[in-house]
């Protein structure tokens, strides 16, 4: 099926996601969709999906001018998106994840879904067992149940929305085995992404956004940099490390336990310096995000001490069981993962956080005093919104940097979770730019992330969690990833 | 902040979408269907709607006594509306009120028990009755917050909890310490004339509540829209957790909207017996409490919605009271009335979300 898109427009308050963007696809190919987060692509995703509508424009699948009011509409049409986070149902068995989602009546025929569902795998040589629980599949089996869910529904059109996200290396080749596969047999794919390798190894044609407009479009062969210069209007160079590093000790970490229902960490002992980066590396649930956690007061040790070295003659104070406001006032700061959830407020908008954020200058809210400031640091940290515009109005990377932009001063330390996950290049190293210069100014960095790369590149020194065990810190010049992997595996610790 | 209708650059379903997609026809439309519905009600029980709605209208504006009394009953209810916006803003439910109004009216009507007869003049007894009218309202509402924040106790239960037994200490009194020499009638004796407050000659109407009221939904304006403290409270209703977070201690703040709210409801209280009925007698808190939670509501949590809101609540309630003698109608058709306006403005407001879905709360990237 042949899907074209003319001229869609889509706002979110005064944020234009889609700005006339047209596009066609044809039966048979796939359709690569590249641009950096807030780019607009999933947005004009969402429109040929059904979650959302858009303000103006057009849909045509086959040349016929369709209207999508919902993702059931979508589904009729032959469209099928699959998620970023499968939309499955954990808790229950496959084949009735399938029935679920089909309009089959009270008393579906079990029977027969089996079947069809065991034929449709045979095609692209999956082994899924249609009795077995959502929850015991992997993330990469998941994702193969929901393409065979929404083939076995009659999906002409596939959209897939960064689908090598959390997936091993075998399950990325089957995944692209079965892409080819799909496109021969007719169907129209949109490839959504931000890795450029992936799309150059996968696509027959590739498109730009950047801002929500199109930016052009190209055939292979590809030109790496071209297509680099069209996402971000500009060629990237990889910044040099971090933090210069100054040998003055900031904190002592000395003998912390941490007790959790699923893990006990025991005897933790090191040291930060001024200005430094130390990455935590582990597999989730090693024990690494409580450590952050309890450096930042939230989550309080069952022993041990915090100490924060105050002055030259090397005075300190242990923070071990204060408060978290006593954490905060000492300038250590904590930027949680879950950015909806713990670090921003929905509902309220961007100028309302950098009054709440700032200190407080009398108890009347100084209107123009706060508007001011908001234009600044909009500036300052690139943030693509107004002072009005609501939090969850603004795209993932730019929620990220206005977190970084509420940071007040002076920082001493500063907790990161997860600070670039799920952002493009140019966001991450734009916003380890940022908090490169707060490293300059004495503050030291501690943070978490399952990318190895961004843990080794960014660190001066990396420790390695594994089952609740932290390793000795070890100086980030000195360890490969493939090291990194096995500590992290449980190899090689003594 | 009141959220602005998405902008719709192309007509995509005409007038009618506009139409039910902007706030204020929205709300037109809304008005429009509970008169409708209520056209209904009256037919079937078989009077004509239109003498009704006459008497109404005559009863709660038609005459200048009328307008005084629809002022005077206007006090409590936009006092209990804009106190119940602290706890609204905070995300809170303080079902609480009508204890929180109830304690209120004990308090101020206890000081001034206690001080007649003393040589303390009226006007300070009535201050101090006032305040401790105030006290006596935050201190029922402060309970309430105290058990959600250290007991895990839910303020919707917490209050209504309270109610129960906020009802048992005025029956205890009114039938009991209070009781006036003779038969037991469910209302203590009158105030002495010295601690009422001032009113218009001829009427029910003081200007000392009238100004009170005026004075009390300007400061939850001011203080709401204007000031860090409510700012931040704001923030705690939106996302207790990230307010936290950036340093906002959220559990005290959720306490000192309880206790705000409990002051508003203690002084519709005390105005209700030193301003109004002079005496302390059973339901003196007259469902103001319940009412303002729907007013709050319809209002969206805006305090100058209030106002008029508040004042239409009060109408129909007023207009209502003729029906009975006129038209031997039960007066509660006031009720019914509110119930339908606040059914249809919700079921519009969902109507509105659902057409402009999408245009807000998704991010996209």
């Amino acid at each position: 099926m042949d899907v074209e898109l003319i001229n869609i427009h889509k706002r979110f308050g005064k944020v234009h996601a889609n700005n006339g963007i047209s596009l066609t696809v044809k039966s048979g190919t796939v359709q690569g969709i590249l641009g950096e987060n807030g780019a607009g692509k999933s947005t004009l995703m969402k429109i040929l999906s059904g979650f959302i509508q858009a303000d103006s424009g057009d849909i045509l699948l086959d040349g016929k001018k369709v209207t999508i009011h919902s993702p059931a509409d979508s589904v009729k049409l032959g469209i099928g998106m699959l998620h970023q986070d499968p939309q499955d149902f954990p808790p229950m068995k496959v084949v009735d994840n399938l029935i679920i989602g089909s309009p089959m009546g009270l008393f579906p025929d079990r029977k027969k879904i089996i079947r069809e569902f065991e034929e449709l795998q045979k095609q692209f040589n999956f082994s899924i067992s249609p009795e077995t629980y959502v929850d015991t599949l992997t993330v990469g089996e998941r994702q193969q149940l929901e393409i065979l869910r929404l083939l076995w529904l009659g999906a002409e059109v596939l959209i897939l929305d960064e689908p090598t996200t959390g997936i091993s290396a075998s399950q990325k080749d089957l995944l692209f085995a079965t892409i080819r596969k799909l496109a021969a047999q007719g169907k129209a794919i949109l490839f959504v992404s931000h890795k450029l390798d992936e799309v150059e190894a996968l696509c027959s044609q590739v498109v730009v956004f950047r801002q929500g407009i199109n930016m052009g479009s190209m055939t292979p062969p590809y030109q790496t940099d071209k297509l680099v210069e069209m996402m971000f209007g500009k060629s990237i160079v990889r910044s040099e490390n971090v933090c210069e590093k100054q040998e003055d000790k900031s904190f002592e970490i000395e003998e912390l336990r941490i007790d959790d229902v699923r893990l006990a960490i025991r005897d933790v002992n090191f040291c930060i310096q001024k200005g430094e980066v130390i990455g935590l590396a582990g597999m989730e649930g090693s024990g690494q995000a409580l450590i952050l956690r309890a450096l930042a007061g939230i989550l309080r040790p069952t022993g041990g001490h915090i100490y924060m070295i105050e002055g030259a003659d090397g005075g300190r104070i242990d923070l071990a069981g204060k408060h978290y406001f006593t954490y905060r006032d000492h300038g250590i700061h904590f930027l949680p993962a879950a950015r909806l959830e713990e670090g921003l407020i929905q509902g309220l908008s961007l100028a309302e956080h950098f009054a709440l954020a700032e200190e407080q200058t009398g108890f009347m809210v100084d209107r123009d005093q706060v508007e001011n400031l908001s234009k600044k640091r909009i500036t300052d940290f690139n943030i693509h919104g107004t002072p009005e515009s609501r939090i969850e109005e603004l795209s993932g990377g730019n929620q990220q940097r206005a977190e970084l932009a509420l940071m007040r001063d002076p920082l001493r330390l500063l907790l990161l979770e997860h600070p670039t996950r799920g952002l493009d290049i140019e966001s991450a190293m734009y916003i380890w730019g940022k908090l490169k210069q707060r490293c300059e100014d004495g503050a030291s960095i501690v943070f978490i992330s399952s990318d190895l790369d961004e843990v080794i590149h960014y660190s001066d020194r990396i420790l390695v969690f594994y089952g609740g065990k932290v390793s000795p810190a070890f100086e980030a010049s000195s360890v490969t990833i493939d090291m990194l992997g096995q500590l992290i595996g449980g190899k090689g610790w003594s | 902040m009141v959220t602005k209708p998405a902008e719709r650059p192309e007509s995509t379903g005409g007038l009618i979408r506009t139409l039910l997609t902007n706030r204020f026809s929205s709300i037109v439309i809304a008005v429009l269907l509970s008169l409708a519905a209520t056209w209904i009600v009256i037919s079937v029980m078989g009077v004509e709607p239109v003498r009704v709605f006459s008497i109404m209208l005559n009863g709660s504006v038609g005459s200048v006594d009328a307008v005084t009394q629809l002022l005077q009953s206007w006090v409590p209810l936009v006092l209990a509306s804009s106190g119940l916006l602290f706890t609204f803003t905070a995300g809170l439910w303080n079902i609480g009120m009508e204890g929180q109004i109830e304690m209120g009216a004990i308090f101020a009507y206890g000081a001034i028990h206690f001080l007649s007869g003393t040589p303390l003049s009226g006007p300070l007894v009535i201050i101090i009755a006032t305040f401790s009218g105030m006290l006596g309202g935050a201190l029922w509402a402060y309970l309430v917050g105290l058990l959600k924040n250290y007991g895990n106790v839910n303020e919707i239960f917490g209050g209504l909890g309270f109610n129960f037994i906020a009802d048992a200490v005025l029956l205890f009194l009114v039938y009991g310490p209070w009781k006036p020499a003779g038969v037991a009638q469910g209302s203590t004796k009158m105030i002495e004339s010295q601690y009422w407050l001032p009113q218009l000659p001829g009427s029910y109407l003081s200007l000392w509540a009238l100004g009170a009221a005026i004075v009390g939904i300007l400061i939850v304006a001011v203080v709401l829209k204007g000031t860090y403290f409510g700012l931040k409270l704001k923030a705690v209703g939106k996302n207790a957790k990230a307010s936290f977070m950036m340093g906002i201690p959220t559990s005290r703040y959720m306490l000192l909207s309880f206790i705000l709210c409990g002051l508003f409801a203690g002084l519709a209280g005390s105005i209700q017996v030193t301003g109004f009925l002079h005496v302390l007698r059973n339901s003196i808190s007259g469902s103001y409490g319940y009412v303002g939670l729907m007013v709050g509501m319809l209002a969206n949590y805006q305090p100058w919605v209030v106002v008029p809101i508040s004042l239409v609540f009060t109408a129909l309630s007023k207009g209502a009271t003729g029906l009975g003698i006129d038209l031997r109608l039960d007066s509660n058709l006031s009720g019914v009335i509110q119930g339908l306006l606040v059914i249809f403005v919700l079921l519009m407001e969902g109507v509105r979300n659902r057409l402009s879905r999408g245009s807000k709360g998704i991010s996209h990237g």
